[in-house]
């Protein structure tokens, strides 16, 4: 009887399960089949010819490629932990019941949903450019300043400064988090005489570490696979002088339009080597700064 | 007759906070007002307050590309209101069996899908590529749609079983009592409660597809089947025309229900972006 009333559970778990299930070769599929593809010369059109670690040789001399990884190095090691400092300051200074919280809020995670459109894009594209407002507001003090977007010393900081207009999403999750700290630890502290840094220190941080370890673990994965922001900022080139020419838009390029889908897929998996090792980095790491209450 | 001795600090807190905002919000509102400038003038007037106005820039951007605005519109919405669909059926399913049902498995493949989460979507494109042109999808919906069915989105999931987790496990049991299988425990019972968790569901996934890029510009080249995202990037190969007065106004057109729908559902995204952060 509860054997019958098990097996028929059982089924239906799987049922519930079937489109998940579905899912997974959708993902398990193209996962193998990509490490595979990664060791092979395939141009979509003949079938696969196996390459053996060709494909990997010729990275060495990949200029282009090794400009890819700096730019996306240099993007996600300047944009995440900025735009993680701007997120967890300004969500310190709403946190003690400041008035109008909610408006405050919304004006500042409503950049993060429009972050990603081609739209917000191609509007950073004019406000930097040589007309922009940008320029506008520096000509007030004098300032004459340059097309920021088509010179490459300046290109890739238009879009660190997108990514970190896009705080809002991580200073939502650290509001929620800061709300679960209880106020009788700083009431506790500062009878002790600690003063508001000493207590970021020792109170804060400590507790707040768990949801800032999630927020750069994923924020670092997410950055890493940049790829719009390139794309629409030079109108798919990566110019101006390679200076945006994101790793995922470089992937694009060779495998859609060169059609060269094997070095793409072990541009890939060069790409997941490298998240997977940042992210076991920040796993390893996380055992002596991250705290965890229970 | 005393003074707040936090008096000016919390002052000062405004001032930054104000700021800051009037910082966060310049760009979006330097667009709206350029949308309304003479092309010309976008970048010779510099006030937020257009000195002329030209609403005409909506009617001829609306009817500058190759199809009507409108029609790209209709795509993103075809595309948009089945995603959303497919996510919500396809993941409350596999959010039930997660949180409320008992079988064999049940742990590795929650784990499995948690891994999912983490991997980075860019290893799997080429192969699906190649998936999708052998089965004859490159400029149909298919690619776009059917992920949405199969419940690959692992945020999703995770979202629903923590919100199913957190309802009484007595509802299951006296819905068993009174003669209910699983199906009609999950359509009858869960389904109605988990309403708040849907709405999240809904909302993000209207943000993210609306706003999607990738997997349009890969599986779409035919003009008539443009999602909004890629009938925008045609201004740019248009640039010389210097038509900026009606690029900005089909951006802002293009933006403009993203905005409505924060503004309308701003309780639930809030809501929903603290618990998968939290977990």
């Amino acid at each position: 009887m509860t054997a019958l009333r098990a097996r028929r559970q059982d089924n239906a778990g799987y049922l519930f399960l079937l489109p998940w299930f579905g899912g997974i070769l959708f993902t398990v599929g193209p996962f193998l089949a990509s490490l595979y593809l990664a060791f092979t010369d395939y141009d979509l059109l003949t079938p696969p010819r196996w390459a053996g670690l060709a494909n990997f040789r010729a990275m060495l001399d990949d200029g282009r490629l090794h400009q890819s990884l700096q730019v996306t190095f240099t993007y996600t090691l300047v944009s995440v932990p900025l735009s993680l400092a701007v997120a967890l300051g300004v969500a310190m200074l709403l946190d003690r019941g400041v008035r109008g919280l909610a408006i405050y809020r919304s004006i500042y995670y409503l950049p993060s949903l429009l972050g990603g459109s081609v739209a917000i894009v191609m509007l950073w594209r004019y406000i930097f450019g040589y007309q922009g407002i940008v320029n506008d507001f520096l000509a007030w003090f004098g300032i004459q300043g340059p097309g920021w977007n088509s010179d490459p010393r300046f290109a890739l900081s238009t879009l660190i400064l997108l990514h970190v207009w896009t705080f809002g999403a991580p200073m939502v999750i650290f509001l929620a988090g800061l709300r679960q700290i209880p106020a009788m630890y700083y009431e506790a502290a500062a009878m002790d005489g600690a003063s508001p840094w000493r207590q970021f220190r020792s109170i804060t941080l400590p507790l707040l570490s768990p949801i800032i370890f999630f927020n750069l673990v994923q924020s670092l994965i997410a950055s890493f696979q940049t790829f719009t922001q390139g794309y629409v900022i030079s109108n798919g080139t990566g110019g101006p002088a390679e200076s945006t020419l994101f790793y995922n838009l470089y992937l694009y390029q060779k495998g859609f339009a060169e059609f060269d889908m094997g070095y793409a897929s072990s541009m890939a998996w060069l790409l997941l080597i490298i998240i997977a090792g940042f992210t076991a980095i920040n796993f390893l790491a996380a055992r002596y700064w991250v705290f965890y209450d229970n | 007759m005393t003074t707040d001795p936090a008096g000016p600090r919390r002052f000062l807190r405004h001032v930054l906070l104000c700021g800051a905002g009037v910082v966060m919000m310049y760009p979006l509102l330097w667009m709206i007002s350029s949308s309304v400038k003479p092309s010309a003038r976008v970048f010779t007037d510099e006030s937020l307050w257009p000195a002329t106005w030209d609403l005409g820039n909506y009617a001829r951007g609306w009817s500058s590309l190759a199809e009507p605005f409108s029609l790209y519109l209709v795509n993103s919405a075809v595309i948009v209101t089945l995603s959303i669909a497919g996510n919500l059926l396809s993941c409350s399913l596999a959010a039930y069996a997660f949180a409320r049902l008992r079988f064999r498995g049940r742990q590795v493949f929650f784990a499995l899908m948690l891994g999912t989460m983490m991997l980075p979507g860019h290893v799997l494109v080429v192969p699906q590529y190649v998936l999708f042109d052998r089965l004859g999808w490159l400029n149909t919906y298919y690619p776009l749609l059917v992920p949405h069915f199969l419940a690959t989105n692992g945020f999703y999931i995770f979202l629903m079983v923590q919100f199913m987790r957190s309802l009484p496990d007595e509802l299951d049991d006296a819905a068993r009592i009174d003669g209910c299988g699983p199906f009609r425990t999950f359509w009858k019972i869960i389904m109605p409660l988990c309403l708040p968790a849907f709405a999240t569901t809904a909302i993000f996934t209207f943000i993210a597809v609306w706003n999607e890029f990738f997997a349009p510009l890969l599986y779409l080249t035919d003009p008539q089947l443009y999602t909004v995202p890629l009938a925008l990037r045609q201004f740019m190969d248009s640039e010389g025309q210097s038509q900026w007065g009606e690029m900005f106004a089909m951006s802002f057109v293009s933006l403009a229900p993203v905005i409505g729908f924060f503004i309308a559902g701003q309780k639930y995204l809030v809501k929903g972006i603290a618990t998968t952060g939290l977990r």
